[in-house]
């Protein structure tokens, strides 16, 4: 593209921390998906987590989201401390994730599955509902307008009325990425946004990463194979190899690193 | 009548804009959808933000006779920089939005643009990456800030701050800027669109507030567009055509412009919207009617059998009826119930429901879909117009339109045909000239004011006008009968059994066929007949099939010998290629146009039999597999040759 453009990386602040990981060990049975995995996640950035397939990246994600409770060690979130996250904590704290298998209500609109995202947020109850004018329409609007607003962002007016099993998948990630932002989240976690996708799709999508980062200051951990996007977008990188942490730093130190080569060559260096 | 007197005291657009904000204050003359909803604006808000914006953009320097560029999707707002760089006398240069950098650094610099509004960061990119090259801009001005929060160059602006600073300047000194307005005159020249020529570069064709106007003005009498129109832009804005339907036209008549949330939802937005007014090539109404084709096979066995029953009512009088011609008393009973059932759903379905007219231009539509659109009720009609002469120069009558004529002359314009079969026009559009290319001025344009098209037609005997093909296109049989090729070729491609055909004549004594069948709807044929076969060339190679595309040229040569100027071109003899012809064999483009200079070198043998009296000639080809290897075909391809009934003598022979 043009010379002049300058990276979002460049000129964007990178905060404080935002989430800790200490020293985080789960076992299932006798296999040691994570063992006293530690690292940092700085408000605004963009941290990639990568690893060799069964290096425990998905588990990881996992236990940030707080779908699974680590054996031993602890999450800092937003300075406070804990043993594990629930799952609902994890999300009226702000936390929000994608699936690498797309998560979606396949039979429901895109504009109906983004609405979903909401719905920690809607504050009318039941029986607003059951009457709907007054309370619950001015609600709905106001989200309506948050959903459009990211619908609009995301370029997907055109299938805002599509049930989302009729899209082509590359289209499902990007409406699963717009649910997942409609919960305002201040960490987002992608499990392989770019997965099956062609090389359009991607660049695609990494444009959207860097825009959403850059247009809400969305904070992002995401796992990702294709090593180019990683390369390209992060602004740092945690590598992780049978559940230890083996590399964690700005894309280039993490690339030269030879443990890193190690693992995915399967090689030992000799002169390391 | 004073209203229209007022109207015609107006001889530019930003005064017509004036008028509009008094007569039609509080309509809608803008829409767009934006965050799912239609937004409107009415004609006073437009003109209130049309002189904001000038005052804005007189402040940062655009001065009378200034180029300024926009380059976007259709949107309100860059509608309304067009009207605003007229109201202070500048020029606006509309360019393509999906242009590559060079054909917009191209046009850039040959128009000698000052300033750039551009709608998003794509374009900003796209103008950034070519702006060292185009010294001449001083300014960039964007709409969409999305992002673009970092781009720090000093000759960045935002339209919303453009708008603002503009306001303040109109509020305290309306004056200046009524002045500028006023100053203006219908012989200025209003705009300049550069042509996608085919060939060589684009030319930018000088159009005059008077060319516009006056041809707008006598398109919205004649068709009768008022002010309660409802058009969609969707096609782009430095397209001539666009330019006078959503723009000149709908100021000088008041009606709504609306304007598509993204160029992904156009079909929707047609639908929400329902058009009363609405420009479509033959390929959009192509594709509407292939989806509504696949749809219905998806539906249910009453509604297929209900769609199929007053379908074939609709062929037998639909038309008729759309053109108020006399139908017996069932048929039109018949129609009136599929009225309820079927074609007035359908309409719905396709956004056709207010439509009152519906144009297309620009290459022939198959009369297949033509007649389909006719007969439930769209009143489908074809026009030929240019750039070069403000768009209009023929159109069909709403009760007289036929799939291959371009209809009689507008109002004020006079066709006539060259010796060399050109077709000429002369009307109050034609434009001043391209810019900066006197060469290519004197070429198309005489002393006394004819323009040249460059495509070969005539004046059928009910004054509708026929264009057969590019005039340099067009040649002669050895006894100086007219020939042209893609005219009968695309005759023979509308059908489905046709996938190419190229005609031969020439230089020649008759005009004879290559005809590639299309594997697919031949394949689906000959299994229904139960005919068995192993491959195209097999297939290609049987007497039925050749039966079959006999009856297709048969019907083609009906159509040829009923118009005295085409009936020497029947076609005499065929053959049915044993291949297909294919872009990686370097037949066809990849665009699939015919390379009718390859074929005349690799098919050379089975010319010579077309112009000889063999039955049959045997064959080899060189075919390029997908992997890229080659391979050798032969077969023995028959060549056919076809009766004619009584050729009549061409009353139209070159002298």
């Amino acid at each position: 593209m043009t010379q002049v453009a300058p990276a979002s990386a460049s000129t964007k602040s990178i905060g404080e921390v935002l989430l800790k990981i200490e020293d985080v060990s789960l076992s299932f049975g006798a296999v040691h998906a994570l063992s006293e995995v530690g690292f940092e996640v700085r408000d605004r950035e963009i941290l990639a987590i990568i690893g060799p397939n069964g290096a425990g990246k998905t588990t990881m994600l996992n236990v940030l989201s707080g779908w699974y409770g680590p054996d031993q060690g602890g999450i800092v979130f937003k300075g406070v401390r804990r043993r594990r996250l629930r799952p609902h904590e994890a999300a009226t704290l702000g936390i929000a994730r994608t699936f690498q298998n797309v998560a979606l209500f396949k039979r429901m609109t895109t504009l109906d599955n983004i609405m979903t995202g909401r719905h920690l947020k809607m504050r009318t109850n039941f029986l607003d509902h059951a009457l709907y004018w007054g309370r619950a329409e001015r609600e709905e609007i106001a989200h309506r307008e948050t959903v459009e607003r990211i619908i609009d962002f995301l370029e997907i007016e055109a299938i805002r009325k599509v049930p989302v099993g009729r899209l082509p998948y590359g289209l499902q990630k990007r409406v699963e990425l717009a649910r997942a932002l409609a919960a305002e989240p201040t960490l987002l976690l992608l499990d392989e946004p770019m997965a099956g996708m062609n090389s359009e799709e991607k660049e695609d999508m990494c444009r959207y990463i860097l825009d959403v980062n850059d247009e809400f200051g969305t904070t992002m951990a995401l796992i990702e194979h294709d090593m180019g996007v990683v390369m390209d977008i992060s602004d740092r990188v945690v590598v992780l190899d049978y559940g230890r942490k083996i590399a964690d730093g700005p894309p280039d130190r993490v690339r030269a690193d030879p443990a890193v080569i190690a693992a995915y060559l399967g090689v030992a260096h000799a002169d390391a | 009548m004073s209203e229209t007197n007022r109207v015609a005291l107006a001889d530019t657009i930003p005064k017509m804009l004036a008028h509009n904000a008094l007569e039609y204050a509080d309509r809608p003359a803008f829409r767009e959808k934006d965050l799912g909803i239609w937004q409107s604006w009415t004609w006073r808000q437009v003109y209130e933000e049309v002189r904001a914006l000038a005052c804005g953009l007189r402040a940062v320097g655009l001065k009378r006779g200034d180029k300024i560029s926009i380059i976007g999707d259709n949107r309100p707002h860059l509608y309304w920089v067009m009207a605003a760089a007229q109201s202070l006398g500048a020029v606006p240069v509309p360019i393509y939005q999906d242009s590559i950098a060079d054909e917009t650094l191209y046009v850039l610099d040959h128009a000698e643009a000052r300033m750039i509004v551009v709608e998003d960061q794509e374009q900003v990119d796209k103008v950034l990456s070519v702006k060292d090259r185009v010294p001449r801009v001083e300014f960039v001005v964007y709409r969409d800030a999305r992002g673009l929060r970092h781009y720090e160059q000093p000759f960045l602006r935002t339209y919303a701050a453009l708008v603002e600073s503009g306001r303040k300047l109109d509020v305290t000194n309306p004056a200046v800027l009524d002045a500028e307005i006023a100053t203006g005159k219908g012989s200025d020249l209003a705009i300049i669109l550069y042509t996608s020529g085919t060939t060589g570069r684009s030319k930018g064709a000088l159009l005059t507030h008077d060319n516009l106007i006056v041809t707008a003005r006598n398109a919205n009498q004649s068709e009768h567009i008022h002010a309660d129109e409802d058009v969609l832009a969707y096609l782009p804005m430095a397209w001539a055509g666009d330019h006078i339907f959503s723009y000149v036209q709908a100021i000088a008549a008041g009606f709504t412009v609306n304007c598509p949330e993204s160029p992904a939802t156009v079909m929707n937005d047609l639908r929400e919207i329902g058009p009363t007014f609405f420009f479509a090539p033959p390929r959009i109404f192509e594709n509407i009617l292939t989806q509504v084709m696949i749809r219905m096979e998806d539906a249910g066995w009453l509604k297929r059998q209900a769609f199929k029953y007053f379908m074939a009512v609709a062929r037998r009088c639909g038309a008729k009826i759309l053109e108020r011609k006399p139908v017996a008393l069932v048929d039109r009973l018949l129609y009136a119930m599929g009225q309820v059932l079927v074609y007035a759903p359908l309409r719905n379905v396709l956004g056709f429901r207010r439509i009152r007219r519906a144009y297309t231009a620009g290459e022939a539509i198959g009369p297949d879909i033509f007649d389909f659109y006719r007969s439930i009720g769209v009143n489908v009609k074809q026009l030929f117009g240019m750039t070069e002469a403000s768009v209009y120069i023929t159109m069909q009558p709403d009760d007289d339109a036929k799939p291959d004529t371009v209809g009689l002359p507008m109002r004020d314009v006079e066709i006539k045909i060259s010796e060399t079969g050109e077709v000429m026009f002369r009307s109050p559009g034609v434009f001043k000239g391209y810019y900066k290319n006197q060469e290519a001025t004197v070429e198309a344009l005489t002393a006394d004011g004819w323009f040249r098209t460059g495509d070969a037609g005539f004046l059928a005997p009910d004054g509708h006008l026929k264009i057969i093909d590019r005039a340099k296109d067009v040649g002669r049989l050895t006894d100086g009968t007219l020939f042209a090729p893609k005219y009968i070729e695309n005759k023979l491609k509308f059908f489905p059994n046709i996938k190419e055909a190229v005609c031969l004549g020439d230089g020649k004594p008759y005009v004879s066929a290559l005809i590639n069948i299309d594997l697919d709807a031949v394949g689906n044929w000959a299994e229904r007949q139960g005919i068995t076969y192993t491959s195209y060339t097999d297939l290609a190679g049987r007497p039925e099939v050749y039966d079959l595309i006999q009856a297709n040229i048969e019907r083609v040569n009906r159509d040829l010998e009923r118009d005295p100027n085409l009936a020497g071109s029947q076609i005499r003899r065929f053959l049915i290629l044993h291949k297909e012809l294919d872009a990686d064999d370097g037949e066809l483009t990849r665009t699939r146009k015919v390379r009718r200079r390859i074929i005349a070198d690799s098919y050379g043998m089975l010319i010579s039999a077309l112009y000889s009296d063999k039955s049959h000639i045997a064959v080899e080809a060189k075919v390029t597999y997908e992997d890229g290897r080659a391979g050798l075909l032969k077969a023995d391809v028959a060549i056919r040759k076809i009766e004619l009934a009584d050729v009549p003598v061409p009353l139209w022979k070159a002298s």
